[in-house]
């Protein structure tokens, strides 16, 4: 009895969205990374192949953040004390691009300057060839202090400024305009809020395939079910025809995950939690397969080890041809 | 998949007889469609039509169960390839293989620490459901034994796995009683594994590597009276996996193809680098699988998946509440400070999270907020000055402290003046409005 595969066919596509510039594209990344391109649900194979594959980045810090989990710390060693020597270790670990996050702080307590941000991003892109994202600390004031310099101190890098969300970003939005850069544009876990984002963003005149779209995703065990459904909702939105929802989905799986007691804690916790590190581990990739598997575009790491497990996956679910 | 209003019509008399005591046929099929009425009230209905309508009242997926003496475990019946469309129902069952080549001390050591696992999340045991026993040695009473000896150290419902009907037939015997998943019929041993699976009432496991080879096998054995059925699309990596899942899940929920309308097995050890297992088994819950034999126990890879199982099995129609009550973190004295947040599942664990990674003694009021967030309620009007000072009063917040300090959070900062209205002899603060900056300002403000 023939049976006939039921496959999907959707008016709508993703955008492409391209990270970096090369030197011959006005900027010094020794290659760009393109996301987005889907036409139909992660992974279907046999229905379209996926043009451009997700990516995965490691998360930085301009300066060694103290308040990350100690396995992770650990597995950085050294290089996590200088972002110049972190970068490196990165690209050397197989990261597709880097995101760094700018602390609002220094060592010594007193507030990060826009000459310190500005140098920390330079010594990233000095010492790795990848396309760049760089975060504020996550406050609005000084994101857009900091991110205005950046911005203008590496005109021309395309670099994913973050983060947008709806009460500030206005500002990383011009200093993205004028300095021919992209945006992380995050909203709270809510479909019609991502799309409110994009239009608010896209009416400044940033062109939406300069956006990247940040939907908050949540770790395992703390809420991924509700970023999971979120995701499918809005890539199966996008895949239908809606413009405002066909931007390409970042998620900060690292910081979501290392957060959690189970992979930051280490003492007094069950024996049925098992070993700390591998923990963590599983916490991290698995995390991100999942909200792989709901449409994400890029997974931004903390673990080496995460990132070669998730890479596997990826290359599986992308790149094995499927029976149809 | 049910019928439509109009394709209930088409099966009526279409006499508006209103017999049914509904002004007309295409009435009353429209209250069948919402099932809001039986078709018995119909009396003049035709046999075919009360067949094909019956039919058409059977989930999609059927609901498959193993059982043993006892306990069980149940896969199937869903509905929606998406859970925000509706929600999924029965969790996969979660099993360990086990293999009659092991040593036996080996494995009874593996049955009982897999017996005996449980993990605490979001106030519920987790547990591990089953075994999987596989027949290696081509060895009848070795297999026997070894099923006998896993029964003798668990409870749990359990999975054999042989092509050799006769290897099949000696676990069954060392069980006797039990209804085990039976793993599995292929196009050569099918009508020797059917009559097995018909005699024991047991469910059978069919595998078959393409979709038409699937269907052929299921319709024989329902042809044989076997109608408890499950499926091993022969997958064992990411993509190929995926892509067989959606199919068969697409084809029974939206094309009501009957001969794939049943869980689907995983067997996510079976992949050729061990470090994709549970990678692959996140997969197979989060895309439809229905029974899940992983061939290897980490406590470090059963909770994250347990726990995952959990999340995506969570109606999104009804959001996890935790209990509203006064909440002790880190062994709490008089002194400590009383923290206020809401009963919202996650706004809960986010703060219980960061409170308790702090290390800092305090005490949390979780306000009965019903299950919203705290912007979320706030803007309801289920998170007010009067909601908190209630519950601050009726959890008797008042005698376990000496020091009367209590922490609204950052983002309810307008409410802190109302508070003090409504709790006068109480000292109050606004902490953070991210939970994630809780141990921060613990540190700093609540010394």
């Amino acid at each position: 009895m023939p049976i006939e595969i039921p496959k999907d066919k959707w008016p709508g596509k993703i955008r492409t969205v391209t990270l970096g510039a090369t030197s011959e594209q006005g900027g010094s990344r020794g290659k760009t990374v393109t996301l987005g391109g889907a036409s139909t649900l992660p992974f279907m194979n046999f229905e379209a192949p996926m043009p451009h594959p997700p990516q995965i980045a490691f998360e930085l810090r301009d300066r060694r953040p103290d308040d990350w989990s100690a396995v992770v710390l650990d597995v950085w060693g050294g290089a996590a004390d200088d972002p110049a020597v972190w970068a490196r270790a990165a690209e050397e670990q197989g990261a597709d691009l880097l995101q760094l996050s700018l602390s609002l702080t220094n060592a010594q307590g007193n507030p990060t300057t826009p000459q310190m941000a500005v140098a920390a991003t330079r010594k990233v892109l000095e010492s790795s060839s990848l396309p760049l994202m760089v975060y504020g600390p996550g406050q609005a004031e000084a994101d857009n202090e900091l991110l205005v310099a950046v911005a203008e101190a590496t005109k021309g890098e395309r670099l994913a400024l973050g983060i947008c969300e709806d009460k500030n970003y206005r500002t990383i939005v011009a200093a993205a305009l004028a300095n021919d850069h992209l945006v992380v544009a995050r909203a709270p876990m809510d479909v019609n809020l991502s799309k409110q984002l994009n239009i608010l963003i896209t009416d400044m005149g940033l062109p939406p395939d300069r956006i990247l779209m940040d939907p908050t995703c949540g770790a395992l065990g703390y809420g991924i079910e509700y970023g999971y459904s979120v995701m499918e909702r809005l890539r199966l939105a996008a895949l239908q025809g809606d413009s405002m929802t066909q931007n390409p989905m970042t998620v900060s799986v690292g910081f979501e995950s290392w957060k959690t007691k189970e992979a930051k804690v280490g003492a007094d916790v069950p024996s049925a939690w098992g070993e700390w590190t591998e923990r963590g581990i599983q916490w991290e990739t698995l995390t991100a397969v999942t909200l792989l598997e709901a449409g994400a575009d890029l997974v931004i790491l903390r673990h080496p080890e995460s990132l070669r497990r998730v890479r596997l996956a990826i290359q599986d679910l992308a790149s094995i041809a499927q029976a149809a | 998949m049910a019928l439509s209003g109009i394709e209930i019509y088409k099966l009526l008399p279409q006499t508006n007889c209103k017999d049914c005591e509904f002004p007309t046929c295409l009435a009353f099929a429209m209250k069948l469609a919402a099932k809001q009425v039986e078709l018995s009230a119909c009396p003049h209905v035709s046999e075919e039509s009360k067949a094909r309508l019956a039919e058409s009242a059977e989930p999609p997926v059927r609901l498959i169960e193993i059982k043993a003496n006892g306990n069980s475990i149940q896969a199937g019946n869903e509905i929606a390839l998406f859970r925000h469309e509706k929600t999924f129902y029965h969790k996969p069952g979660l099993f360990v293989r086990l293999r009659d080549d092991m040593e036996s001390a080996a494995l009874i050591g593996v049955v009982r620490a897999v017996d005996a696992y449980r993990v605490g999340y979001v106030g519920m045991d987790l547990t591990v459901d089953g075994f999987a026993v596989e027949a290696c040695r081509g060895d009848k009473e070795a297999f026997a034994e070894t099923v006998a000896s896993v029964r003798q150290n668990t409870r749990r419902p359990l999975i054999l796995m042989s092509r050799d009907a006769a290897m099949i037939a000696a676990g069954l015997r060392a069980i006797d009683g039990e209804n085990p998943l039976l793993y599995a019929a292929d196009e050569t041993n099918w009508e020797a594994m059917t009559e097995l699976a018909a005699e024991h009432k047991a469910p059978l496991a069919v595998v078959a590597p393409t979709l038409e080879g699937l269907a052929d096998l299921t319709q024989k054995a329902k042809d044989k009276g076997v109608m408890d059925l499950v499926i091993d699309p022969a997958a064992r990596d990411f993509s190929e996996s995926l892509a067989r899942a959606t199919q068969i899940r697409r084809l029974a929920i939206k094309h009501n193809f009957r001969p794939l309308g049943f869980p689907l097995i995983a067997f996510p050890g079976e992949c050729d680098d061990l470090v994709k297992e549970a990678m692959l088994a996140a997969q197979a819950i989060a895309k439809y699988a229905g029974f899940i034999v992983l061939d290897h126990f980490s406590a470090e890879a059963f909770y994250p998946l347990l726990a995952l199982r959990e999340n995506i099995y969570t109606d999104p129609q009804k959001p996890i509440q935790v209990q509203p009550g006064l909440y002790e973190f880190n062994n709490p004295t008089p002194e400590s400070p009383v923290l206020v947040t809401t009963n919202f599942s996650i706004t809960y664990f986010s703060v219980a999270n960061e409170v308790e990674s702090s290390g800092m003694p305090a005490w949390l009021v979780v306000a009965d907020a019903e299950g919203m967030s705290v912007l979320t309620a706030w803007a309801a009007g289920k998170f007010d000055a009067e909601r908190i000072a209630k519950d601050v009063k009726r959890f008797e917040v008042a005698g376990k402290v000496t020091r009367r300090r209590i922490v609204l959070p950052g983002q309810v900062a307008v409410l802190s003046g109302e508070l003090e209205e409504e709790l006068p002899d109480w000292e109050v603060k606004v902490g953070p409005r991210e939970a994630v900056d809780l141990p921060a300002y613990m540190k700093q403000v609540l010394l």
